[in-house]
């Protein structure tokens, strides 16, 4: 039996079959894991992405305390809190592709193209450490917000969150689709600080748009993003219903599908 | 003999912009090649002629335009896994990212290749000793000599164990000492291996010294395959530089290595006068220069030197296209480089492959 078992074991050097699910999970955490301990070398980013949004709430914070009456809000940090997660999960997760370029112009995606990994992994993997830096940001700013004397309710704080994971998810996956389509920083920076002024400027996310004119309100009532905004507001209001939520959520998901199809096309394209 | 590589009438097109006008570029022209199992194959050829390119569709990471190639008995586009599970490819640009730890990305990539955390970090020590870069194993390849960071490129080529290595352009842009130590790691892949080697080079002393058989490529075709010692007999001999003593004494001896020349059929004006100089082709030169040395020492006339070059990769080349490597490389660097515009080591922010200097200083420096 003993002698049996030896002789049908497989040759060191032939690599243990796997089924296709639990190749690409593994794939994808290699370089998931391999992201990571880059991050954690080089911690710099990541804390200096955190550090924003903190000083937002330190320093922005109390001058919205004496107006948010006006607003019909009750409490500054309900209100200004989901503004600072979705505004993380859009800037934090659109410079997600800055290290992409420099990995490509390395030779590493190509060395890792030329391996029998799975393409959508390659992506997926690195999508994995974008939604884990951006958690434990989020998990700062909710628990800062929660000393600051904001009130929300756990499931609508663990659905705000959620939400703000997926737009962070289709950032990230825009960005690194966005990176290995132009390759170079020069190109990239400029297009994104061109999506970026009138995402924040018109989604509501240090001011409600209901305060500005009709004309402006029917502006952002087009942007995406302005939706997402409202939906984590009102979930961490503690209100899961209604037309926010909805197309909240709609919008979220969609996004989401989209930019992970095109990430996923980029990585998986022949000639990139 | 299996064959290792197999390819028949591979193309690429490739469509650049210029301004509002699109041209389609044929970077690769129908090109066919067979290496077979243990083989060391030199791809040679100056910039932008189509060797990167053609690379790039062997190793799965273009896919052809036209044309098809099996690659270690794989299709590279329907069993594009199944060939990249088989061979190592040592890219231009690396592979090592420069501020992680390079036992780390040695291991990662074995990993990614299926194997199991132990086994790939047991083959990284063992290639680390066996490329000598010892110690290095917790070092960033920021921190790494030119020549480091190569031995750490093919650390990682090699940790799956591949039957058939490509190596593309190895040695660019290493200082000679670097050079020479790399080439006797790439000698090893065969003997200690068993490996089937892929290089591709622009430096004709480097296909010299490390094939067996040599490709050469030019405007995305084949022009020649053949051994060194083939290549170089299409030559028509070794070239005879004679420095004459005398200034007036050099139409005389012109006269004279004229006359050898004939004797072979090969007509007068083979031969070229450049100052003092006086050169010209001579079938087996070994063998005619002792008499032509007697006939000029019985004419009267004082030689300053002689001097015999054996024929190089740079003749055999002037040979096939009617012009020399260095102008082919010239002319590619003038114009828009169509070799590869996805591959990294053309980024715009990456350095230049090679000074032409350097490459002139090479090529000319073999073999003489």
């Amino acid at each position: 039996m003993t002698a049996l078992t030896t002789a049908s074991a497989p040759s060191p050097t032939a690599p243990p079959e796997r089924g296709p699910v639990a190749s690409f999970l593994r794939e994808s955490f290699i370089v998931f894991r391999r992201q990571l301990r880059m991050n954690l070398r080089n911690p710099a980013w990541v804390i200096i992405g955190a550090l924003q949004p903190v000083l937002y709430l330190l320093l922005f914070g109390p001058l919205l305390e004496p107006l948010v009456a006006e607003f019909g809000f009750a409490n500054a940090y309900t209100f200004f809190v989901p503004g600072m997660l979705v505004q993380l999960g859009l800037f934090g997760a659109f410079f997600a592709g800055f290290g992409l370029i420099a990995e490509w112009r390395e030779g590493v995606v190509e060395a890792e193209r030329v391996t029998p990994a799975n393409r959508t992994a390659l992506l997926v993997g690195r999508l994995m450490r974008d939604e884990l830096q951006l958690l434990v940001q989020a998990m700062i700013l909710v628990a800062l917000g929660y000393a600051l004397g904001m009130r929300a309710p756990a499931h609508g704080v663990v659905l705000g969150v959620a939400l703000t994971m997926l737009i962070g998810g289709a950032c990230a996956a825009a960005s690194n689709a966005l990176a290995l389509t132009t390759k170079s920083e020069d190109v990239m920076a400029p297009m994104i600080n061109m999506i970026m002024m009138p995402v924040l400027l018109l989604s509501g996310i240090l001011l409600p748009m209901t305060l500005g004119a009709k004309w402006l309100q029917t502006v952002a009532d087009v942007m995406p993003t302005k939706h997402v905004v409202d939906a984590v507001r009102t979930s961490f209001a503690g209100e899961f219903v209604g037309s926010m939520m909805f197309w909240g959520v709609g919008w979220t998901v969609l996004l989401f599908v989209l930019a992970v199809w095109w990430g996923t096309a980029t990585f998986r394209r022949e000639n990139s | 003999m299996t064959a290792m590589i197999r390819a028949r009438g591979l193309v690429q097109t490739f469509t650049t912009r210029h301004g509002r006008t699109t041209k389609e570029v044929r970077a690769v022209d129908g090109v066919d090649l067979d290496v077979a199992e243990g083989e060391v194959v030199g791809f040679l050829g100056p910039n932008g002629a189509g060797k990167t390119t053609t690379l790039r569709m062997l190793t799965t990471l273009l896919r052809p335009t036209a044309g098809e190639a099996t690659v270690a008995g794989y299709d590279v586009v329907r069993e594009a896994r199944d060939v990249r599970r088989s061979i190592g490819y040592v890219s231009q640009a690396g592979g090592a990212f420069s501020a992680a730890r390079a036992g780390d990305e040695v291991v990662d990539h074995g990993m990614l290749y299926g194997m199991s955390r132990r086994e790939a970090t047991e083959r990284g020590q063992r290639l680390f000793e066996q490329l000598d870069l010892p110690g290095l194993w917790t070092r960033m390849p920021r921190t790494m000599s030119g020549g480091q960071k190569r031995r750490l490129d093919i650390a990682m080529g090699l940790i799956h164990e591949p039957r058939l290595v490509f190596l593309d352009e190895p040695t660019t842009g290493l200082d000679p000492q670097a050079r020479a130590n790399l080439w006797e790691h790439i000698t090893d892949l065969r003997a200690r291996r068993g490996a089937t080697v892929f290089l591709t080079t622009h430096y004709l002393d480097e296909a010299d010294a490390l094939s067996d058989r040599i490709v050469i490529i030019d405007a995305g075709r084949i022009v020649a395959a053949d051994t060194a010692a083939n290549l170089k007999a299409q030559v028509a001999g070794d070239l005879v530089d004679l420095e004459i003593a005398d200034p007036e004494r050099v139409p005389q001896a012109a006269e004279r290595l004229e006359a050898l020349l004939a004797t072979n059929g090969t007509g007068p004006s083979a031969v070229e006068v450049d100052g003092r100089h006086v050169r010209g082709r001579v079938p087996r030169a070994g063998g005619k220069v002792p008499g032509l040395l007697r006939d000029l020492d019985r004419l009267g006339i004082d030689l300053a030197s002689i001097e015999v070059h054996r024929p190089t990769l740079d003749d055999v080349f002037l040979a096939l296209t009617g012009r020399s490597l260095r102008d082919a490389e010239a002319a590619a660097e003038a114009g828009p480089d169509e070799d590869a515009p996805d591959n990294p080591g053309s980024a715009p922010a990456a350095p230049s492959p090679t000074p032409p200097t350097n490459s002139a200083t090479t090529s000319a420096g073999a073999d003489r």
